[in-house]
C-alpha cells in the first residue's frame, strides 16, 4: 500500500480495510499553521486504486486537528464524488462530522460563482471601450447638469444653503493662503534665479524683474494655484461627495426633491469660481516678491528699481490673461472634483479612487486648457 | 391571499382600486444585466403597514429605491395613485417626491449640519416658515423620537440608534404621506426596536401615513404588518403576498413559513422545496 509522508505533522495514507474497502489513514497534527497535504497529493494517491467504489476514513491517529483538516475533507469528498467514490467519514471526530455537514448543508447558489477565465486580448479592448465610452457619456451629462443649475443659479432659483456656500468659500479661500505663498514665493525666487544666471552674463540681471512678473502674471501664478487647488480642493471635494454617496446622503437629497446638483456642486463650482481670480491675483505678488529677494539680495538691484522695472515690464494685459485662465481653471477643478465624487462608487476604496481620479483629471484638464490659451494668445497677439 | 398562487391583487374591483396609493405592475429589476427580481406584482393600500421581507440579498432595498424614485426598473411600472413615475414629467415626479419621507437603513444624515439643521432643512426647503418656527418644529419632532436636547449635535457625535431615530425625524418632517423605512430595527437593542416599532404604529394611526418596510426582524413584522410581501432570491421573485401571521401559519410555501417560523421548519427542507412553489 502506498504510504507517503508529505510534511511533518500531518500526513495521508491509503491502506485495505477487513471489508475490502479502502481506508485514508489520517495521522498527524492537521492544523493550519502546521502546514497540510495539498488535494493534488490525494489525488495522485487516488489515481493509484483501481475499481475503486468507497473510501472509509481512518482518524485513529488523528491528533490535534481545526478547519484545515475539513478544507481537506470537501476537497477529498469532491474528488470522490467526481469519481463516483463512496465518501465515508468513518470515525471521524464528532466536532468535525458536523462541521463536515454545515460546509455543505446549504447547497451552492447556481450562477453565483464568478468565473475567472481569463478573456481575449478583443475583448478586454471591447470592454475598455465600452468602459471609455460610458465614461464619456457620464461626463457629458454631468457637464449638462452643471450648466443647467448654473441657469438656475442666474434667474435666482437654485436652492442651496447660504452657509454651505461660505464655509466652501473659506475653504478654498482663505484657508489655501499658507501653502499658495510658500509655493508661489518659492516658484518667484526659483525663476528669478534660473533668469539670473542667464542674464548676468550679458550684465542684464536687471531684467530678472521682467522675467519674474511677466511669468507669474502670465503662467505660473494660474498655473500653480490651478495645481495646488486640484491636488487640495479638488480632491477633498471628490473625497466629501463620494463618502456622501457611501453614507446615502445624496441619495437622501434626491428622494427629498432636492437636487444634489443644486444643494453640492453648485456652491462648490461658484466658490471656487470666484475664489481662483483672488489666489491667482495673490500668488503674482507673492512670485513677484520672491523674484524681488533675489534681484535684491543677490543682484545687487535696489527695491525701487526692481519694482520699477516690474511695473514698467509688466502690463495689465499679463495680469488680465492669468486672472481668465484661473478663472477657467477653476471651473475645471471644481467639475472634476465634484464630478468624480458624485459618480464614486459606494466603498472606501471608491472614494480613493475618486479623489486621485479628481486630481488626475483636473491637472490633465488644466494642462491641456493651458496649451489652448497659449496659442489663442499668441494668436490673438496679446 | 395566502400564498403564491394568488398574489396579484391589484386587478380587483373599483373598491381595492380606490384605496390602491402605491401600485407595482410586472416589476423586474436589475443591475445592467444581473437580474435581481422579476414580474413583481403587488398593491400598497392607503394607511396600511406593507412589509416587504426575505432573506438577505434578496433585493428586498433595491425594491425600495425603486419605489422611492432612485432607480428606473428594467421593466413594469410603479403607480402612485394612478400616476405612472416613471412615464410622468419631472415635475409631477418630484411632486410625487415630497409626498415621501424615507428613513434609511444607516441614517443618512447629512453630516455637515447638525440634527436639528438636518431635519429642518426639508421645512425650510418647502415652507414658508420662519426660522424660529422652523427650529422649534425640528426640536418636536426630535422629541417624537426620543431625542429632546440633541438639537446641536453632529451625525458624528451619537450612537448609531440615536442615528436612525434622527433619520426617522427627518423622514417625518414634511408629515409624509408615505414613509419608507430601509431595516429600521437592524442594529438596535430590543427596547429601542420595540419602541421604533410603537413611533411607526403611532405615525400611522395619528397622521393616516401609508407606511413601506423593509425588513427581516420577525417580532416587527409580526407586531405591526398589514400586509407583506415575499422576496426570494433563488427564484428571483416575489413567492408569497398577504398577512404574516396568516402565511406563517397558512403558505403553501414551506420556504415562506420556515423564514416566519425562524427556521424551525431546518434550513434543508425550505432550500430544497423552494424553487417548487414560484410563480
Amino acid at each position: 500500500m502506498a504510504v507517503d509522508a508529505y510534511r511533518d505533522g500531518a500526513q495521508i495514507a491509503l491502506g485495505r480495510l477487513a471489508s475490502g474497502d479502502i481506508s485514508l489513514r489520517l495521522t498527524g497534527d492537521w492544523r493550519l499553521r502546521s502546514g497540510l497535504p495539498t488535494p493534488a497529493s490525494f489525488q495522485e494517491l487516488l489515481r493509484s486504486q483501481d475499481r475503486l467504489q468507497r473510501l472509509v476514513v481512518d482518524a485513529s491517529g488523528l491528533h490535534h486537528w481545526d478547519s484545515g483538516l475539513l478544507a481537506f475533507l470537501v476537497g477529498v469528498r469532491e474528488a470522490c464524488r467526481a469519481r463516483n467514490v463512496d465518501f465515508d467519514a468513518g470515525d471521524l471526530p464528532a466536532g468535525a462530522r458536523r462541521l463536515l455537514t454545515l460546509a455543505t448543508a446549504v447547497p451552492e447558489r447556481q450562477g453565483a460563482r464568478r468565473s475567472s477565465a481569463a478573456h481575449g486580448f478583443l475583448t478586454l479592448v471591447g470592454d475598455e471601450t465600452v468602459k471609455l465610452w460610458r465614461s464619456f457619456g457620464g461626463m457629458l451629462e454631468f457637464l449638462g447638469q452643471a450648466t443647467e443649475s448654473f441657469g438656475k443659479l442666474i434667474v435666482f432659483r437654485a436652492r442651496f444653503r447660504r452657509s454651505d456656500f461660505v464655509e466652501v468659500v473659506y475653504e478654498c479661500g482663505a484657508a489655501a493662503l499658507p501653502i499658495v505663498t510658500l509655493i508661489s514665493f518659492l516658484v518667484g525666487l526659483i525663476l528669478a534665479f534660473v533668469g539670473a544666471i542667464q542674464l548676468q552674463q550679458f550684465g542684464a540681471q536687471i531684467y530678472v524683474a521682467d522675467l519674474v512678473g511677466v511669468a507669474m502674471a502670465r503662467e505660473m501664478g494660474a498655473l500653480m494655484t490651478a495645481i495646488i487647488m486640484a491636488g487640495r480642493t479638488g480632491a477633498a471635494f471628490a473625497a466629501q461627495l463620494g463618502t456622501m454617496q457611501v453614507n446615502e446622503e445624496i441619495d437622501a437629497l434626491s428622494t427629498f426633491g432636492l437636487s444634489p446638483m443644486e444643494f453640492l456642486v453648485l456652491p462648490r463650482m461658484l466658490a471656487l469660481i470666484l475664489m481662483m481670480p483672488l489666489l491667482c491675483l495673490y500668488a503674482d505678488f507673492m512670485g513677484i516678491l520672491g523674484g524681488a529677494v533675489v534681484g535684491v539680495g543677490m543682484l545687487g538691484l535696489s527695491v525701487t528699481q526692481y519694482v520699477n522695472e516690474t511695473i514698467h515690464g509688466v502690463g495689465l494685459v499679463d495680469f488680465a490673461v492669468g486672472i481668465v485662465k484661473s478663472s477657467v481653471f477653476g471651473v475645471l477643478v471644481a467639475l472634476s472634483g465634484c464630478m468624480r465624487g458624485i459618480q464614486s462608487g459606494r466603498s472606501a476604496s471608491a472614494v480613493g479612487q475618486a479623489a486621485t481620479s479628481a486630481v488626475v483629471t483636473a491637472i490633465v484638464l488644466i494642462i491641456v486648457t493651458d496649451g489652448f490659451f497659449a496659442v489663442l494668445t499668441n494668436v490673438l497677439g496679446i | 391571499m395566502s400564498s403564491a398562487s394568488d398574489q396579484s391583487p391589484q386587478t380587483g374591483d373599483a373598491e381595492t382600486q380606490a384605496e390602491a396609493h402605491i401600485s407595482v405592475r410586472n416589476l423586474d429589476m436589475a443591475y445592467g444585466d444581473f437580474l435581481i427580481q422579476r414580474d413583481l406584482n403587488f398593491t400598497i393600500r392607503r394607511g396600511e403597514i406593507f412589509i416587504i421581507m426575505g432573506g438577505s440579498g434578496c433585493g428586498k432595498s433595491t425594491l425600495l429605491k425603486h419605489l422611492v424614485g432612485l432607480m428606473e426598473p428594467a421593466r413594469g411600472e410603479v403607480f402612485y395613485g394612478s400616476v405612472d413615475f416613471w412615464k410622468a414629467s419631472a415635475v409631477d415626479q418630484l411632486r410625487i417626491k415630497r409626498q415621501f419621507g424615507i428613513l434609511y437603513q444607516s441614517g443618512a444624515l447629512w453630516s455637515s449640519m447638525t440634527l436639528a439643521e438636518n431635519v429642518g432643512l426639508p421645512l425650510g426647503e418647502f415652507t414658508d416658515l420662519e426660522p424660529a418656527e422652523i427650529r422649534r418644529i425640528a426640536s418636536l419632532k426630535m422629541a417624537l423620537v426620543g431625542l429632546a436636547g440633541f438639537e446641536d449635535f453632529y451625525p458624528s457625535e451619537i450612537s448609531g440608534g440615536m442615528r436612525k431615530r434622527a433619520g426617522l425625524a427627518r423622514a417625518m418632517a414634511l408629515d409624509p404621506d408615505i414613509l419608507f423605512c430601509d431595516e429600521p430595527s437592524a442594529g438596535l437593542d430590543p427596547i429601542s426596536s420595540r419602541l421604533l416599532d410603537d413611533l411607526i404604529l403611532q405615525l400611522r394611526d395619528s397622521l393616516g401615513a401609508t407606511i413601506v418596510i423593509v425588513t427581516h426582524e420577525l417580532a416587527s413584522i409580526f407586531a405591526i404588518a398589514d400586509d407583506s410581501i415575499f422576496l426570494d432570491a433563488d427564484t428571483k421573485t416575489m413567492i408569497a403576498h398577504g398577512d404574516p401571521r396568516v402565511l406563517r401559519d397558512h403558505s403553501s410555501d414551506p420556504k415562506v413559513r420556515n423564514f416566519l417560523l425562524r427556521g424551525e421548519l431546518g434550513a434543508q427542507a425550505a432550500t430544497e422545496v423552494g424553487g417548487a412553489a414560484a410563480g
